[in-house]
């Protein structure tokens, strides 16, 4: 029996070994990408302000980032607007403070909820598209021809990819904003019975431009993050299709993670910075 | 050796990722100007890591690379980005952009380099090219995967003789192609290489057949090394081991 157990356990310890050196060999991946793709985007930055000016691919990708994602944007803003505004309204309700319902949603809606949604769902859509089409052009050795006729592939592919999310985002968040806030208006005084005046008096009275602001901003950083790292993914992918599959999803997931992150240190930032500036 | 030489590298050695195995192992080669050599070597001796040394777009672990009389190894990007329209490359699976039509595929270098010129000269030119490819107007609208192999080639050859390169570069422009339809594509290769005074081609092939009906010049690569380099004469009368055995199996086909 004792003999069993200790087989056992040098059993269990080496799979909790295996299974941190797994983690680890991850965290580290992580990060080294990290390092890499910030040294990927500051080179494809500088390529930004380099001519030949690429106005038309920049066009051409905002479009697709927008046009395409404006739908499922709107959709996931109207429910999250509803469900947070009858969460919050069930907590309020408790202690009587149902006036307080309408500035709470738009906080949320404004400074998290919207940048970050808007950030994930737009990174599986329009980041995942990204490491796809670049990787493929990679194995299928396009970005060797486009480089032996002369031409900078980054600038070409990554650049306006990085310019496209950055302006596109902040607008796409907006929208949700909008949406979601519309969802709340529909779903507190239809449905709970607030009281119209009262719920967008006190909005008004409670959030500040620089809120919605704080959040468009988050927007277009997130819009960065995720366009750097699916194009890196893209950029550097081998080995055939497999690759091409391994590039995208490992771009989609880099980029959620590296969203949630940055959306924490970034609210601490701002606050901060905020304090600081106002003494 | 009694030419000028387009290509010549020395002492060139390639391994991937710091790795100890050595893809190119001290490549020692001249590529003769305003002639047509041919490259062969059996499959997996590093034909293509080669040919992407002379286009840099690959670097040597070390060695020397020197194109048109240029070390690719001290110019700039830039540099390097304004001298590559100087070479033209057909990719052993045409590498077209699968997003744009055949004839788009061909105007694009010349939009991209011939920023002066009216989108009529560019269309002009572009379908010059692709006629002296062989390609049947009725496909200039397509997109590339909506057309067969050795279509694809004849649309990546009219984009790589775009710009009037000085040096063409073809990777492997037969492999996976039928008989006939693979002596179409080395006869449009003698016809391209013989069109433009003085232009250099390079041909990548493990197809002995088409090396001997190619080749002015040829080079027989072998686990990373140049295991001889010649006219047709030389390789007939050679005593290497290798390079008849290879010789015998070829005619054999
Ligand atoms: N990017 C790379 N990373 C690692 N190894 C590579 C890379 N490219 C090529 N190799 C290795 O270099 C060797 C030679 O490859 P190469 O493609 O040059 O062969 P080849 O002579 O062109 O063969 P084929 O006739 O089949 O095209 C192969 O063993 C391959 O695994
Ligand atoms: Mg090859």
């Amino acid at each position: 029996m004792l003999a069993f157990w200790m087989q056992y356990r040098v059993k269990l310890n080496q799979a909790i070994d295996d299974m941190a050196w797994a983690l680890f060999q991850r965290i580290y991946q992580f990060f080294f990408d990290s390092g890499r793709s910030l040294i990927f985007f500051i080179e494809s930055t500088k390529l930004i302000f380099t001519k030949p000016y690429r106005v038309e691919e920049i066009i051409k990708h905002m479009e697709f980032i927008g046009n395409k994602s404006i739908l499922i944007i709107s959709l996931t803003g109207a429910f999250t607007g509803m469900a947070l505004s009858f969460q919050i309204y069930l907590g309020f309700n408790l202690v009587n403070a149902t006036n307080l319902v309408g500035p709470t949603v738009a906080l949320g809606i404004s400074r998290e909820l919207g940048p970050v949604l808007t950030g994930l769902i737009v990174a599986a859509r329009a980041g995942g598209a990204m490491a796809a089409r670049i990787g493929t052009m990679r194995v299928t050795e396009q970005i060797d021809a486009l480089q032996v006729m002369g031409i900078n592939a980054k600038q070409f592919l990554v650049s306006p990819r990085i310019v496209a999310a950055f302006i596109t985002m902040p607008l796409l968040c907006g929208v949700f904003d909008f949406v979601a806030m519309l969802g709340a208006h529909v779903l507190g005084i239809y449905v709970l019975g607030l009281d119209e005046a009262i719920f967008w008096d006190k909005i008004l009275l409670w959030i500040k431009p620089s809120d919605v602001f704080e959040g468009l901003i988050k927007a277009a950083v997130f819009g960065v993050t995720f366009a750097t790292i699916c194009t890196f993914k893209g950029y550097t992918t081998s080995g055939g299709a497999k690759g091409v599959g391994e590039a995208t999803n490992q771009g989609v997931v880099h980029s959620m993670v590296m969203i949630i992150i940055l959306n924490f240190f970034m609210t601490n930032f701002i606050r901060f910075y905020l304090a600081v500036i106002n003494g | 050796m009694g030419f000028k030489s387009a290509i010549s590298m020395q002492q060139v050695t390639k391994s991937f990722d710091g790795g100890k195995e050595f893809v190119l192992n001290g490549i020692d080669l001249d590529i003769p100007k305003g002639q047509l050599t041919v490259i062969i070597g059996y499959s997996g001796t590093g034909k293509s890591v080669l040919l992407k040394h002379m286009l840099g777009l690959l670097q040597p672990t070390s060695g020397k690379v020197e194109v048109l009389g240029r070390d690719l190894a001290s110019m700039s990007p830039d540099e390097m980005g304004r001298f590559r329209r100087r070479l033209g490359v057909l990719f052993q699976h045409a590498a077209l952009f699968d997003d744009m039509t055949v004839l788009e595929n061909v105007c694009f270098p010349l939009r991209e380099h011939r920023r002066y010129w009216t989108a009529q000269q560019i269309v002009e030119v572009a379908e010059t090219k692709l006629a002296a490819s062989g390609l049947d107007p009725k496909h200039y609208g397509k997109l590339p995967g909506e057309l067969s192999g050795g279509m694809r080639k004849r649309v990546g050859l009219a984009r790589a003789i775009a710009l009037d390169p000085e040096v063409i570069l073809y990777d492997e422009p037969t492999t996976g192609l039928d008989p006939i339809l693979s002596e179409m594509v080395d006869d449009l290769i003698l016809e391209t290489h013989q069109r433009v005074e003085g232009a250099t081609s390079v041909v990548v092939s493990h197809d002995l057949f088409a090396a001997f009906r190619l080749a002015d010049h040829m080079v027989m690569l072998d686990k990373g090394k140049v295991l001889l380099a010649g006219t047709q004469e030389d390789f007939h009368n050679s005593q290497v081991e290798l390079i008849q055995r290879f010789l015998a199996k070829g005619f054999k086909k």
